[in-house]
């Protein structure tokens, strides 16, 4: 009777995180969607106490707090600009949590059918990637490890590593009884694969990695339920699996690239900055004063936020500005690039923290074509998402991205901290056009002496 | 389980998963993928399953089997932390709620 009753629970909960799913994937439903499931994980942890021959209760209970307190408090406490490693933190624990599951499954000696060794190794795998990679990815994000580094031979070492950590898995699969020793080092080997093959990797490359993790620990989820005979393990796994690939794809493809050269040929400063064009002229500067007369006397703004807008916290500041134009009579409009922030979609999330509506922001595909009638695009803290070169030089890294073509409006004011490059160490030549200014200062301080000159041109 | 019926259930939710988030738009990608690491989070279930089974008096088994319940109740309460602080900032659909 209790194993009927949890069984019938599982399918409701698997049912259910799919309906969430699909409501998670329409603005006016969203909310609704996560706290659906929200319910739903809620009940699946009850019933399964009910389990029947459950023992080490006690341990559970204090392992549940404690990892639930931990991750809701962080959770709690981080600000927006820092979402995407916390998205990247808690998904690597997933995949450890999976692993975990297939260490400790084979730890008790219970898995004897080849089929069910071959998904707990696979899982055990793609789990110890997940969670080696997504802590290296939330150590970059986070600025602990500041540069990419490339081991001579990368890619030979990657697929030399990962042949030798398939083959460790094998061996335990045809074994009946794996010694403790094979185990250990088959894992060992299996976070070392993941720490690898994710250090590489920086730039802007880093939301597609954290995406496609996200689907690995969905896969690893997804076999260890087929391991364990949970069917609502099964479900959960492979549907957010599947959609997080699915994501992945979009994402890349929003960068023009493929997932293998996210993963064989990192962008990454020092491989870029030989490359490209030697880029001719030079940047000239502009005033918080010139801006705000040029923006306040326009008829139509185009404001380009960057990641640099967010880490300055001006978003606040900006809509400021952009309702004070609006009420001069200034039509303003938010461009945003896909991957703008650190994860497509994350520059929205910051744009509707500050209250800016839906219907002020547009796409790439929404407003690239009216940039030639827009008289003022002011691009704050972004930088290789507005580089023409992405357009015009096939030596350059980044050629091939879409990217917003700013450089085609009447006017480009460009607010920089400084002169360097952007995150991918490229050399941008939209600073250097014609049209082009540049307001040197942080988004905060450049945004507020805009602010103040607008007024103090209306009164 | 038997075998072939668990591919079954691999290939629909496989296909499930695809269909349900295709039509998704980028302001929702962000939210989504926190959303879609929170449902993973059920990975606590089993690691339940399996700390609950451990040898009580195996002291390997009861940590690992204790790291696995750890991370996994961190990875749904983090998850559904971050996701719905997100989302939050959705609701009112076009309402204006002013600057500052």
């Amino acid at each position: 009777m209790a194993n009927w009753f949890i069984q019938a629970s599982y399918f409701v909960v698997a049912v259910v995180f799919i309906l969430g799913l699909k409501a998670m994937s329409s603005p006016v439903t969203a909310r609704k969607g996560i706290v659906w499931a929200g319910y739903a994980m809620v009940a699946a942890t009850v019933v399964t106490f009910f389990t029947p021959g459950l023992g080490n209760v006690g341990l559970m209970v204090l392992a549940i707090v404690a990892g639930g307190a931990v991750a809701w408090w962080s959770g709690k406490t981080v600000k927006m600009t820092d979402m995407p490693q916390m998205v990247a933190i808690y998904n690597g624990m997933g995949g450890g949590a999976a692993a975990a599951i297939a260490a400790l499954e084979f730890a008790r000696g219970e898995i004897h059918d080849p089929v069910v060794a071959t998904l707990a190794v696979l899982g055990a795998l793609i789990g110890s990637v997940a969670f080696s990679g997504s802590c290296i990815a939330y150590a970059k994000l986070q600025g602990i490890m500041k540069n990419a580094f490339r081991l001579p031979q990368q890619n030979m070492v990657n697929i030399g590593l990962a042949a030798l950590t398939a083959l460790l898995g094998l061996a335990i699969v045809v074994s009946d009884q794996p010694s403790s020793t094979l185990i250990v080092l088959f894992f060992v080997l299996a976070l070392a694969l993941g720490a690898i093959l994710t250090s590489p990797i920086g730039g802007a490359d880093m939301p597609v990695v954290i995406s496609l993790l996200n689907a690995f620990t969905g896969l690893a989820v997804g076999f260890e339920g087929y391991v364990l005979g949970n069917p609502a393990l099964i479900v959960a796994g492979i549907v957010v699996g599947a959609s997080g690939t699915l994501l992945t794809q979009l994402m890349a493809k929003a960068m023009n690239r493929p997932i293998t050269n996210v993963i064989f040929t990192p962008i990454s400063g020092a491989a870029a900055g030989g490359e490209g064009e030697a880029i001719e002229g030079t940047m000239k500067e502009f005033s918080a004063l010139d801006a705000a007369s040029v923006m306040r006397y326009a008829s139509k703004v185009a404001i380009v936020p960057g990641y640099g807008m967010a880490v300055a916290g001006a978003q606040h500041k900006v809509w400021e500005m952009a309702q004070l134009l609006e009420e001069a009579g200034v039509e303003v409009v938010f461009a945003i690039h896909p991957v703008a922030g650190r994860m497509p979609g994350h520059m929205n999330v910051l744009l509707a923290e500050a209250g800016v509506p839906y219907d002020k922001i547009f796409d790439l595909e929404e407003i690239n074509a009216d940039f030639p009638q827009i008289d003022v695009a002011l691009v704050i803290g972004a930088n290789d998402v507005v580089n023409p070169v992405a357009r015009t030089d096939k030596t350059s890294p980044i050629y091939g991205m879409p990217i917003l073509n700013v450089d085609m409006a009447q006017n480009v004011i460009v607010v920089k901290r400084g002169k360097g490059a952007g995150y991918s160490g490229i050399e941008n030549a939209l600073f250097y056009k014609d049209n082009c200014r540049m307001l040197y200062g942080s988004a905060q301080d450049a945004i507020g002496q805009v602010i103040t000159h607008v007024k103090a041109l209306e009164s | 389980m038997e075998g072939f019926a668990a591919l079954y259930i691999f290939m629909l939710a496989a296909f499930t998963g695809y269909e349900v988030i295709s039509r998704v738009p980028v302001i929702l990608h962000t939210p989504l993928m926190s959303g879609s690491n929170f449902v993973h989070g059920v990975v606590l279930v089993g690691a339940m399953v399996v700390l609950g089974h451990a040898d009580p008096e195996d002291p390997v088994q009861l940590v690992i089997g204790f790291v696995a319940v750890f991370l996994g109740a961190a990875n749904a309460a983090g998850g559904y932390v971050v996701t719905e602080r997100m989302l939050a900032m959705f609701k009112g659909g076009n309402k204006k709620e002013g600057g500052a």
